[in-house]
């Protein structure tokens, strides 16, 4: 593994599950017990009926493109240009910013059906990509 | 619903040279603003007693040492980014009309260029956004960084949903430039087409160079009093006829929102026409923060001057330029004046109503209004007249 200079995220005790399950190739995102309501990023209250009780849910990682850019200007030396972020909405309905591989800015579509790819950045840190699923290879 | 209706003015403004060199620091910068709304007023720097400096830079400390304030009975720091000069209007007319204090000083500005670069990584982002902590863990490690990246997130979703295109940005940016041709004090002089913006480099598809606002150097300030006491000031008061703040649902995460392509202006705006008793055709001029063409687009919808989803059209056909049916931006605005985070907005209102205008003078103009829009969606909205 080369050494990633992309920035690294800063965990907290409130997330550490979150990235502890990556490590293990597992998207988990948090639900609340007492009303069912999926939340990401992690954090302490179910804001839609202020329960603490969360519990952490492995899931299957599925979903579609919910909006996505190119980036071609260079804010940090460590992201070739130009590359692609998206938002992807999981099946579970919640949403999240990712890069997406295995793909390229002529093909990207909004509504486009894709799945994680768990992409080990260092010993400790795994980031959940996504690649569209009709596309089999794996990226190396 | 209206408390605050004409209960405080706007009773003087100050801004700086605009430029990308100012050779002063902020703090002086901020304190030659200040001093310059103040004498506007017709005030000495002594009766000022309330302070809201800027979301970030100078404290309130700064303005109260440099100013000599004898006695300063309120500060309040709003940390919403480029909404937070607009929402300092409605927080000092909350602090005039509540008896807390009689006349209120609200600055903005920043070497924005030749200082700490807002498309840089610097740590003038700690400063500026509260949710940092929250971008660098789920948002930094994609190389998702600056705003013209959140907002061509949210152009692109905008551009899936209602058909809005790039050229429709285009006439934004080309609206702008034509303003500050007029100006004096705008930074941006030379002619744009439609075409210059199509050919402008890419920044993060589908935003270009020529959607993104100026990076610069300069303050602006007000001095907001109760509309009793404005009246006997030098100028004609702009009275806060209606003014609000909204938030969008999930503020602190992009992703996170129930939709991408309606920002806190729309909780806002309808808070400030109820106050004010009036609708949005009633308004003779906009000012409109743009810290990129999207931006205005979205607002427009969202301040209700057209529905949901017709904001592309509307800004076409020189429908936002002096002469049109709804000029915006008089002055240039962030994307051709300069950008000090949106008090030069209110100090264009202001003359509009006073009818100081200059070459940018919308004729008869009595009612603007003027938005706030930052920390990526936040929004405010006050309605002045004259
Ligand atoms: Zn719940």
């Amino acid at each position: 593994m080369t050494e990633h200079q992309k920035p690294l995220p800063p965990i907290s005790p409130d997330t550490k599950e979150f990235w502890e399950g990556l490590r293990r190739h597992q998207l988990l995102i948090q639900r609340c017990q007492d009303c069912g309501t999926y939340r990401h990023y992690p954090r302490p209250m179910c804001h839609n009926c202020n329960s603490m009780n969360g519990q952490w849910v492995k899931v299957r990682g599925r979903g579609k493109v919910y909006s996505w850019i190119v980036s071609h200007h260079t804010v940090h030396p460590a992201f070739p240009t130009p590359y692609l972020v998206a938002i992807v909405e999981l099946e579970e309905g919640v949403r999240m910013i990712t890069n997406l591989v295995d793909t390229s800015p002529d093909e990207v579509y909004i509504g486009m059906p894709v799945e994680v790819f768990f992409e080990d950045v260092t010993e400790e840190i795994t980031l959940p990509l996504f690649k569209p699923i009709d596309k089999g290879s794996r990226r190396t | 619903m209206n408390g605050l209706r004409d209960k405080a003015a706007i009773a003087g403004i100050g801004e700086t040279a605009y430029s990308r060199n100012s050779g002063v620091t902020y703090q002086a910068l901020l304190l030659q603003a200040a001093v310059r709304a103040i004498e506007d007023a017709g005030l000495t720097a002594k009766e000022i007693d309330a302070i809201i400096p800027p979301c970030f830079g100078a404290p309130a400390d700064t303005f109260a040492v440099n100013l000599g304030i004898p006695d300063l009975r309120y500060a309040a720091t709003l940390r919403i980014g480029g909404a937070a000069a607009v929402a300092s209007l409605q927080t000092a007319a909350m602090t005039i009309s509540s008896g807390v204090a009689k006349n209120v000083l609200c600055v903005t500005g920043w070497n924005g260029y030749s200082g700490a670069r807002i498309k840089g990584m610097g740590s003038i982002w700690d400063a500026t956004i509260t949710m940092m902590p929250i971008m660098r863990e789920f948002e930094h490690p994609f190389g998702f960084f600056i705003p013209v990246q959140w907002f061509a997130m949210m152009a692109r979703r905008h551009m899936y949903e209602y058909g809005t295109t790039s050229v429709q940005l285009g006439a934004v940016a080309v609206a702008m430039r034509k303003h500050a041709i007029l100006n004096d004090n705008a930074i941006m002089k030379k002619p744009i087409t439609i075409e210059d913006h199509a050919k402008s480099r890419m920044m993060a598809d589908p935003l270009r160079l020529l959607d993104c606002c100026l990076e610069s150097d300069g303050a602006a300030a007000v001095v907001v009093s109760s509309a009793e006491r404005a009246k006997d000031m030098r100028h004609r008061p702009a009275y806060i006829m209606g003014v609000g703040e909204g938030y969008p649902e999930s503020p602190d995460y992009l992703a996170a929102r129930p939709s991408l392509t309606e920002t806190g202006i729309k909780k806002a705006a309808p808070k400030a026409f109820a106050m004010a008793g009036i609708s949005p055709s009633d308004v003779d001029v906009a000012e409109i923060y743009d810290c990129f063409t999207w931006n205005v687009i979205c607002q427009i919808e969202d301040i209700g001057f057209c529905k949901k989803g017709e904001g592309g059209p509307f800004v076409e056909g020189g429908r936002i330029e002096l002469g049109g049916e709804l000029p915006v931006n008089t002055h240039g605005g962030l994307l051709s004046q300069a950008h000090v985070l949106g008090m030069n907005h209110i100090v264009e209102a202001v003359k509009q109503l006073r009818g100081t205008a200059g070459k940018a003078q919308v004729k008869d103009a009595e009612i603007a209004l003027v938005s706030g829009f930052g920390d990526i969606g936040d929004g405010s909205a006050a309605i002045l007249r004259r």
